[in-house]
C-alpha cells in the first residue's frame, strides 16, 4: 500500500446507497472499510467487487449505535490501514408507522441508528482526524428530514437531527481542517424504497420535477465530491439529490 | 518527578500547539499559548493518554496552566 493511499469508511454498506458509494470510492482509487452489521454476505461481495477491479477493501461487522463496537471497528481499520480521511455516516433504517401506532422500540431503533450511530462514529473518527489534521465527514440524511412524511416521525426526527449535528460538528472541526457535510436523497431505488407501496411511488413520482427516481450512483457521485479536492472549500451543507423535490 | 512531568507535559503542548519551547513554563497558560477550546481538548486527551489517566471535564475544567497540569498529573497518576 502506498503511503499516499487514502482510506474512507462507509457504514452500512452492504447494499443500497452506501455499497454505491463504496464502491465509487474504490473507483477513485480509495481503499475501503465496507461497514456492516447483518448482512455478512453482502459485503463480502462489496469487497469481492472491488478486490476484482484491483481495489483493496475489507469488511468490518459493528453496530454503528454501540460504542464499543464504533471503538473495535475503529481499531481494526487503523490496524490495517494505519489512517483514516473520510468518514461516510452512511448506516440507516426505518421502522415506519403512524404515530398513534409507532411503539416506543421503532422510535429507539430508529433514532439510535440513524443518529445515535452518526454521533458515536463520527466522535471516534474525528479525534484521529483531529491529529491529521485533515479529514472528511460526510452524513447521508434525507429530503424525509426536511419536508417531513406521515408514517415516519421517528425516521424524519432523526435525519433532520443529522441536518442540525452536520452543523454545528462541522463549526467545531473547521480549524482542524476538517469538512463535515450531509447528502440528503430523495427517491432512490434501493431496497428500502422497494417496500414502499405501489400507489405512493406512482404519486411520488408526480412531485420530483426531473419525474424519475434517482439510482444509489447519483448520490454516491456527490458523496466522492463532497470527499474531493475540489469540495475544500464547503463546510456545513446539507446537498439535496433528489430530482428537484425539495428546492431550499 | 515533577521535573520529569514538566518535560513530557511541555513537549506534548510544543507538538500539539505548534509553539516553541521557550515559551512554555510552570507559570505558562494555556491562554497565553493561543490555545483555542478545542485546542485544550486535544491537549487533555494527549496528556490522558501519555499519563495513563482520566481527567474528568469538571477537573479538566480547572487546569489553566502548564503547572496546575503538572501538579493535577502529580496527584493523580
Amino acid at each position: 500500500m502506498g503511503v499516499d493511499q487514502r482510506v474512507v469508511l462507509v457504514t452500512g454498506a452492504s447494499r443500497g446507497i452506501g455499497r454505491a458509494v463504496a464502491l465509487r470510492f474504490a473507483e477513485e482509487g480509495y481503499a475501503v472499510v465496507v461497514n456492516y452489521m447483518g448482512n455478512e454476505e453482502k459485503a463480502r461481495e462489496v469487497v469481492e467487487q472491488i478486490e476484482a477491479k484491483g481495489g483493496q477493501a475489507i469488511a468490518i461487522k459493528a453496530d454503528v449505535s454501540k460504542q464499543e463496537e464504533v471503538e473495535a471497528l475503529l481499531q481494526e481499520l487503523l490496524n490495517r490501514f494505519g489512517r483514516i480521511d473520510v468518514l461516510v455516516n452512511n448506516a440507516g433504517i426505518t421502522r415506519d408507522n403512524l404515530l398513534m401506532r409507532l411503539k416506543e422500540n421503532d422510535w429507539d431503533a430508529v433514532m439510535n441508528t440513524n443518529l445515535k450511530g452518526v454521533y458515536l462514529c463520527s466522535k471516534a473518527i474525528a479525534k484521529v482526524m483531529m491529529k491529521q489534521r485533515q479529514g472528511r465527514i460526510v452524513n447521508l440524511t434525507s429530503v424525509i428530514g426536511q419536508i417531513g412524511n406521515a408514517g415516519q416521525s421517528n425516521y424524519a426526527a432523526a435525519k433532520a437531527g443529522v441536518i442540525g449535528f452536520t452543523k454545528s460538528l462541522a463549526r467545531e472541526l473547521a480549524s482542524r481542517n476538517i469538512t463535515v457535510n450531509a447528502v440528503a436523497p430523495g427517491f432512490i431505488v434501493t431496497d428500502m424504497t422497494d417496500k414502499l407501496p405501489e400507489e405512493l411511488r406512482n404519486n411520488m413520482i408526480q412531485a420530483i420535477p426531473l419525474s424519475r427516481f434517482g439510482q444509489p450512483e447519483d448520490v454516491a457521485n456527490v458523496v466522492v465530491f463532497l470527499a474531493s479536492e475540489q469540495s475544500a472549500y464547503i463546510t456545513g451543507q446539507t446537498i439535496n439529490v433528489d430530482g428537484g423535490m425539495v428546492m431550499a | 518527578m515533577s521535573a520529569n512531568i514538566f518535560e513530557k507535559v511541555k513537549a506534548i503542548v510544543v507538538e500539539q500547539l505548534g509553539v516553541d519551547e521557550e515559551d512554555v513554563n510552570m507559570e505558562t497558560s494555556f491562554e497565553d499559548l493561543n490555545a483555542d477550546s478545542l485546542d485544550v481538548v486535544e491537549l487533555v486527551m494527549a496528556l490522558e493518554e501519555e499519563f495513563d489517566i482520566e481527567i474528568p471535564d469538571e477537573d479538566a475544567e480547572k487546569i489553566k496552566t502548564i503547572g496546575q497540569a503538572v501538579e493535577y498529573i502529580k496527584e493523580n497518576q
